[in-house]
């Protein structure tokens, strides 16, 4: 496909509040991207219109709730059949932060079988408790299922922030092993908390923000295709952006989270 | 109620009639207290003359609009009112102080000054940049977590208001001591841990859930703040300014959109003009609002979009006051009369009598004027947002407000007349106070103080309330509140709001109320000089200010006397920097039954970075660099954190020397432009020694200084070079490379090449006898820093 034919599709509900920041860094990477509130969506009709549908960060629906299940919900009620239809015709599908609370509560990830009738996994309220707005490493675990990590060579620690305060990724107790298991077995795993230098954080506060189950900060199906994490790399895309910037003697041109966005587009333009 | 004094007009909803024209001077007293309108004797006798002249009773609907517009929160009676002292007149403080500044620096770059919700400045490519900082203290003190999330709600609303985009929130915070004796607090008050988690979370859900990055920011602790919480909360917005529409017109329809109208916030602005008393909390509950942060996100969304097609003709936010004060407001400004239907209002649940509609301060609603050929299409856009929006009526070109409910008239008041609320003449006096230098003997292990300062409360690291904040939402966070791997406090934001430009906005704030309690005036060049030096070290310039003034009981003559005194100094220090003030705001009255708040001045600072790539952040980069102190140390403790680790307030507070901090404050720019400066960092509450102490640890690398080679003057003690807080001083870190540019740059200010930064993880200080005083590593700074009573919630 040619990257002036991608179409992205970055939607919005009350209370998302990271679209623009997305947008702006699809369209970085010259491909066309939109904003669409879900009323415009289930209005027209028109989302296989797009390539990419992106679930952005934010609090959709002030999430008073619990974080995602409302957006959900009323997502699989009034688009249910094009959801599903865009899932099965492998599109991707990308969930950040508030996106990937909702990529879970919506079954559409971990997604071991395909869609889920039930969420496999939650993303609990952050322990130690409360919003936390920090840095965070990352080490790319994915042998290359993972369609939006393909530029990203397994072991690469990545630097990206986090700001939330329900990311704490859980499996059942009873079934965690198992399912961790599984997660490998597919290769869904793709990102996990680390130091700096790539040594995992083992749920050590602060290099896990959360206390997530086994670091996990991001997660793919069992196609590859439906990407979740906690971190926000649309704000690591410029390299002004990062923490340290003005410490560094010779600056690369972009932040590491580019690299996440960057492997998305490289495969829609191999894929015929 | 005194029954005689009402008559229950017969309609189908509750209307009284108030018997005010042969009311006697007792009887308007109890109408004032009986309705709450927080009128005067001498107000409510302006009130009844109108009346007579008219022949005919008012309504309580029209009573409690004249109570609103003419609150002190509304109309800031204070401020605009006469003041005695000394046997001269002072007429408007505002006029002759804070206006009057602005004014005589004329500055060409500004686009709008204290016109608005907002002032606004010219920024980059047509774009404006708007900023309103807020005071939210009493309803804080009443419901902490409610309190100051509808502060920054209110704000946020401030800066749509001007037909901006939010992009950055600021919030300056001052509670009671968190370890505060339980038993010595009087019945009524809360404790200020409470208050502090309660205001420090409601802050954060709301600029969070909004995804508006809170980025700049202080906390102060003092005693006088347990029973008068202090909460600023700041916001700053863009706007293209050709899209600045401010032109309503006779037979433009009145929008009201955003959240439904309740009994939330019923009298806020009269209660944010009283004291505080323990009957507060049963009393005033009602006066604070409920939040809903998501509402007024979708608000936004609906609000920049009718900007954008420029199909509204004014806009304002409902904020203190409600419709009361946004229809009154808005129909002065052009001239107009206006008519409501209050029935039109949506409401939360039914039976709200119509003067209840009319002042309820419920939040995330804003009041546009529409043309009515777009009102269609205005009303479409914030369908499609799920906002709810109503005509509720519109603008009539006769000058008189007419409210109806169900076609009956309820209220008709000239519009001239409720702006034009009688003089306060208030008597001010002022005493410079009569304190005393403390006389002790210089610690001997002054490492050891140095750690005991670092986890003082007002020097301490404040990461575990930053980091509850989202500051880096809309990545556009250049520069953040914390810097680098080891968190160091950078001295301002600064944020890159166009993707298609490199200039940004740096945001900063100074704040002394320690100062204040010795001398006002000094307290606030003090504030004045430290945002701007704030501003100035990570290379921001071109600084225009807001003034927040949290004050007690103005009815008080010395309160009122420290107030002009502050003033006095706003207008001196803001023409010597030739920095313009473009917006403000008061809160008075902070009184509760522990006394009044200490008064507390805050300065923001708004300048811009011509490009975000030459900014500066306080951390120390390489081994081997230099040190340089720029600026003049002097013998001034008085008010210092190092005197109150002692036990002392002092007597001499740091002044501003004005000729001296202006060549200084030039030369550090040019300085910073020509890419000498590694790292900046003021000096400010702990001096040389804390903000030395910090661009280690954050830096990640040791210094050495040599205080023997501080300029300045009767510097006989090393604890005083290591702990005054002169103004005007930055630390600033030079490669050798640049040294001898740099010098030159320099020459003929007050400077000195103080030390080094090294590769020993140490901070050591040698004294002004050449023995080492201070010798601490990076690994016990950093962890005192971070060791503070805040961090322990």
């Amino acid at each position: 496909m040619k990257l002036e034919e991608i179409r992205v599709c970055v939607l919005r509900v009350g209370g998302t509040n990271c679209d623009a920041e997305t947008k702006r860094a699809f369209e970085n990477l010259g491909v066309q991207a939109e904003i669409l509130h879900i009323n415009e969506v289930v209005k027209s009709q028109n989302l296989l219109e797009y390539q990419v549908l992106v679930f952005p960060g934010g609090f959709s629906y002030g999430d008073y709730v619990r974080a995602g299940v409302i957006w959900a919900n009323w997502i699989l009620a009034k688009l249910g059949k094009e959801l599903k239809a865009f899932v099965e015709d492998d599109r991707p599908v990308f969930g950040i932060c508030n996106g990937f609370q909702v990529l879970v509560e919506a079954g559409l990830l971990p997604g071991f079988e395909g869609l889920s009738q039930y969420p496999e996994a939650a993303l609990a309220t952050n322990l130690p408790p409360g919003y936390n707005c920090r840095w965070v490493y990352l080490k790319c675990e994915n042998n290359g299922k993972c369609i939006f990590s393909g530029k990203i060579p397994k072991g690469k620690v990545l630097r990206v922030p986090v700001a939330h305060s329900e990311g704490r990724f859980i499996f059942t107790k009873e079934q965690e092993k198992k399912l961790l298991e599984k997660l490998y077995e597919n290769d869904q795993l793709v990102f996990r908390y680390c130091d700096r230098t790539g040594e995992y954080a083992e749920g050590n506060y602060p290099m896990n923000p959360n206390g997530s189950f086994h670091d996990i900060a991001g997660i793919c199906n069992s196609e590859g295709t439906i990407f979740g994490l906690m971190p926000h790399p649309e704000r690591a895309f410029y390299w002004w952006q990062q923490p340290n910037w003005t410490r560094q003697k010779r600056m690369p041109q972009y932040g590491d989270g580019k690299l996440i966005f960057e492997s998305l587009i490289n495969y829609l333009e191999k894929k015929s | 109620m005194t029954a005689s004094l009402y008559i229950c007009r017969e309609a189908p909803f509750l209307l009284f009639e108030v018997k005010i024209i042969d009311a006697t001077k007792r009887q308007l007293k109890e109408i004032s207290s009986e309705l709450g309108l927080g009128l005067n004797s001498h107000e409510m006798e302006a009130v009844r003359s109108y009346f007579r002249k008219k022949g005919r009773n008012p309504t309580d609907v029209e009573l409690q609009t004249i109570g609103q517009t003419w609150s002190e929160h509304c109309f800031h009676k204070t401020f605009k009112g006469k003041i005695r002292m000394n046997g001269n007149e002072v007429d408007s403080l505002f006029k002759t102080y804070i206006a009057k500044a602005t004014r005589e620096i004329d500055p060409s770059w500004c686009f709008s000054v204290f016109e608005d919700n907002a002032g606004i400045v010219n920024f980059d490519k047509g774009h404006g940049i708007a900023v309103k900082v807020e005071t939210h203290n009493h309803p804080s003190a009443i419901e902490p977590f409610g309190g100051a999330a509808t502060g920054v709600g209110g704000v946020i609303r401030d800066i749509l208001g001007v037909w901006a985009d939010p992009i950055a929130c600021t919030n300056i915070l001052g509670f009671g001591p968190l370890d505060f004796d339980y038993n010595k607090l009087p019945s009524g008050v809360k404790h200020p841990k409470y208050v502090y988690m309660g205001v420090v979370a409601g802050i954060g859900s709301y600029g969070n859930n909004m995804g508006i990055p809170t980025v700049n920011g202080a906390i102060y602790f003092d005693e006088s703040y347990v029973g008068n919480v202090v909460v600023y909360c700041g916001c700053v917005g863009i706007l293209p300014l050709k899209k600045f529409m401010k032109n309503a017109k006779p037979d433009d329809t009145i929008v009201l959109a955003g959240g439904k109208t309740g009994r939330d916030g019923i009298h806020g602005v009269t209660f944010a003009s009283a004291v505080l008393t323990k009957e507060s909390e049963e009393i005033s509950r009602p006066a604070v609002q409920i939040a809903n942060p998501i509402e007024e996100e979708k608000l936004k969304r609906a609000i920049i979009e009718i900007r954008d097609r420029e199909l509204a003709s004014a806009i304002t936010d409902l904020g203190g006051g409600g419709l009361s004060s946004a229809v009154g407001e808005t129909a002065k400004k052009f001239g107009c009369g206006a008519t409501v239907d209050l029935e039109k209002v949506p409401l939360k649940y039914a039976g709200l009598a119509p003067w209840e509609i009319y002042v309820s301060e419920s939040q995330e609603r804003m009041l546009l004027t529409v043309p009515p050929k777009n009102l269609e299409k205005v009303l479409e856009i914030f369908a499609e947002e799920d906002v709810e929006a109503t005509a509720i009526g519109k603008f009539t070109a006769d000058g008189v407000l007419r409210i109806y409910y169900n076609r009956e008239k309820v209220a008709e008041l000239k519009i001239s007349f409720l702006f034009e609320p009688p003089k306060a003449t208030r008597i001010a006096v002022y005493k410079p106070a009569n304190f005393k230098e403390p006389t002790y003997p210089e610690p001997e292990n002054l490492t050891h103080t140095l750690l005991r300062l670092l986890t003082s409360p007002n020097i301490g690291s404040k990461e575990s309330v930053i980091r509850t904040y989202d500051h880096e939402v809309k990545g556009n966070t250049v520069l953040k509140p914390l810097h680098g791997e080891h968190g160091g406090p950078n001295d301002a934001a600064i944020i890159k709001p166009l993707d298609e430009s490199w200039k940004g906005v740096t945001i900063s704030c100074g704040i002394n109320p320690n100062y204040g309690k010795i001398d006002a005036y000094w307290m606030a060049a003090s504030a004045i000089d430290e945002a701007i030096r704030n501003n100035l070290a990570v290379g921001g310039r071109r600084i225009a200010l807001l003034d927040n003034f949290t004050w007690g009981n103005p009815e008080e003559p010395e309160r009122l006397g420290s107030l002009l005194k502050a003033c006095e100094a706003c207008h001196d220090f803001a023409t010597a920097f030739k920095t313009p003030f473009i917006s403000g705001k008061d809160s008075l009255y902070n009184e509760s039954p522990l006394g009044p708040v200490t008064p507390t001045l805050l300065i923001t600072a708004l300048g811009m970075i011509p490009d975000v790539r030459l900014a500066v952040s306080m951390d120390v980069k390489t081994p081997n660099n230099l040190m340089y102190i720029v600026g003049q140390t002097f013998k001034e403790l008085g008010g210092s954190e190092y005197y109150r680790l002692k036990g002392f307030l002092g007597k001499t507070v740091p002044k501003v020397q004005k000729a001296h901090a202006k060549k200084t404050f030039r030369t550090i720019t040019k300085a910073i432009d020509s890419g000498f400066v590694k790292a900046c960092h003021d000096l400010s509450e702990g001096g040389l020694a804390v903000a030395a102490a910090e661009m280690a640890f954050a830096g990640g690398y040791g210094i050495e200084l040599d205080l023997r080679k501080v300029p300045g003057k009767a510097l006989d003690r090393n604890d005083f070079v290591l702990f005054a807080e002169s103004n005007s001083r930055f630390l600033v870190e030079v490669s050798e490379k640049s040294k001898k540019d740099f010098e030159v740059l320099m020459k003929g200010k007050s400077f000195a090449r103080i030390g080094e930064v090294t590769d020993i993880p140490r901070l050591k200080i040698k004294g002004l006898n050449g023995r080492v005083v201070v010798d601490a590593s990076l690994k016990d700074l950093s962890a005192f820093w971070k060791r503070t009573s805040s961090s322990e919630v």
